[in-house]
């Protein structure tokens, strides 16, 4: 189970809190959604989970032991700007292969093409590089996936076709999803339950 | 007021040493705005949307080439006009905030917008604190800096730019991700209000649901040509009944509030495009003539549709 106790964060010691007292889980096999209006500090819990930042109060524990400080993390985290979030100095094949490698079943279901892996990210569409990004994301050592606004800027049947591929995935592996969006009907078509981060935060 | 009829567009890439090739990226795209419309622009990634804003405002990169016909209030638009009209009659709202200058304060931005349109300096000083008040953004902001104001303030700037002349013709390219809701709500308002005073608004976006909620027809792109235009009411059921074009169908149906059904597939790269229909490949309602020629735009139950089938 990846759980989250009484996290709460700030920027630094005399800025006020963003949020405090934030408690959450996601068992493995579950998809769960944290909506929550925009500026709240939804993509900083969702970097708080995935180990991307230390700066907190609070714990965050996966299985019951505290996420490893090196080698792969196994809550994986994608950004919703695909564009930043690779090396714009490195080819798809790099960027794709630089965790693990992937089966071929996966990168055809995310429909990803062989032709992209030896172009450069700035040659590839946002929704192309969101695909490999999803890919490079699912390792086999990955237990938790945090998806943050991962399809917004995508058009309707990128943001589906993603989707299926990675429900399809988590279930036949049994990962835990998070979606974090401020889309009710995604969130309520892809999700057993819904945290709000205002409900919870204090 | 404004008539793209086939456009096209392509970019000259060098392939190996000096040898080139044309990578036509817009095939046949044809789109109409009339004064007090607004005409959504929906499609995927790469079909296109932004290269139209772009050619509209003649600033596609130079290895571009442009052909088809482009007209603006019955007059061909050729680019020496389109320098003279872009910023006076035809603005464009950009898609990244990035497009503000980083070193200028945001009031002044505005203020030479209206200058450029032909306001006096006082005259634009005065146009540009209406403008602020029109988007609530309070006179202390003008004295900020690009980098100091928040994405959805910097948005409403770049509306205030593109508002705070004379333009007839308003191009808004993507003007609402990653804004809070409400924000998005107040933009897609003020765009309607721009339509109503009778200006045409062009509205480029991926967000259907958001283009529905104030335009009064939505063109679909699909790999560089207009696949269909339809009134805003012909998408009122989750199964898209009333649309014409599977492709429409297969985006209208993906979406989580629908059937969130997607169809497999990519979207032909534009180096290798079918001679015959470009959604053949991936359409549910294929036949051997769809594959034998690229069909024509013909009008179809008070809509336009590029398909044999439809």
């Amino acid at each position: 189970m990846l759980k989250a106790t009484d996290l709460s964060f700030r920027y630094a010691k005399d800025k006020p809190w963003v949020w405090r007292g934030v408690s959450l889980s996601v068992e493995p096999g579950e998809v769960v959604g944290l909506s929550g209006p925009s500026g709240l500090g939804k993509t900083t819990l969702a970097k708080i989970l995935a180990g991307y930042l230390s700066y907190y109060t609070g714990q965050v524990t996966y299985d019951d032991k505290p996420l490893p400080k090196n080698g792969y993390c196994p809550v994986q985290l994608i950004f919703q700007h695909p564009e930043l979030a690779v090396n714009p100095r490195w080819r798809i094949s790099q960027v794709l292969y630089e965790g693990h490698t992937p089966d071929e079943s996966l990168l055809k279901a995310l429909g990803v093409s062989s032709g992209w892996l030896s172009r450069w990210p700035q040659e590839l569409s946002g929704g192309e590089l969101q695909r490999v990004a999803v890919a490079r994301a699912l390792g086999p050592q990955t237990r938790y996936l945090i998806a943050d606004e991962m399809t917004t800027m995508l058009d309707a049947n990128t943001q589906a076709l993603i989707w299926q591929a990675v429900l399809g995935h988590a279930q036949r592996h049994n990962l835990g999803v998070l979606v974090v969006s401020h889309d009710a009907p995604l969130l309520k078509r892809l999700c057993q339950r819904v945290i709000s981060l205002e409900a919870v935060m204090q | 007021m404004l008539v793209v009829r086939n456009l096209a567009v392509s970019f000259t890439q060098y392939e190996v040493g000096l040898k080139q090739r044309q990578l036509t990226v817009i095939t046949q795209l044809d789109l109409e705005a009339d004064a007090g419309e607004v005409v959504a622009v929906v499609g995927a990634s790469g079909s296109g949307k932004s290269l139209l804003a772009h050619a509209l405002l003649g600033i596609l990169p130079p290895n571009a080439q442009v052909s088809g016909e482009l007209v603006f209030k019955g007059q061909h638009l050729d680019p020496a006009r389109i320098e003279s009209l872009r910023g006076r009659e035809i603005a464009l709202i950009p898609q990244s905030v990035s497009y503000l200058d980083p070193l200028q304060r945001v009031g002044p931005q505005v203020q030479r917008a209206a200058q450029l349109s032909g306001a006096k300096p006082p005259a634009a000083k005065i146009l540009q604190q209406q403008a602020f008040a029109r988007y609530d953004l309070k006179a202390r902001v003008g004295r900020l800096f690009p980098f100091q104001v928040s994405g959805g303030m910097a948005r409403r700037v770049l509306l205030a730019t593109a508002t705070v002349g004379q333009a007839e013709l308003i191009v808004a390219d993507e003007p609402t991700p990653g804004l809070h809701p409400t924000v998005v709500v107040e933009t897609l308002k003020h765009l309607r209000e721009l339509a109503d005073e009778g200006k045409a608004v062009i509205l480029i976006t991926h967000d259907i649901e958001a283009a529905l909620q104030i335009a009064d027809r939505v063109a679909v792109f699909y790999a560089g040509t207009t696949v269909e235009v339809a009134a805003a009411k012909d998408f009122d059921d989750p199964e898209g009944t009333n649309l014409r074009h599977p492709y429409t169908k297969a985006l209208w149906q993906a979406l989580p509030q629908n059937k969130f059904r997607p169809l497999a597939g990519t979207q032909p790269p534009p180096d290798n495009l079918p001679s015959g229909c470009l959604f053949a490949d991936r359409c549910p309602l294929v036949i051997p003539e769809c594959e034998a020629g690229r069909p024509i735009l013909r009008s179809v139950r008070a809509g336009l549709v590029r398909c044999i089938r439809a």
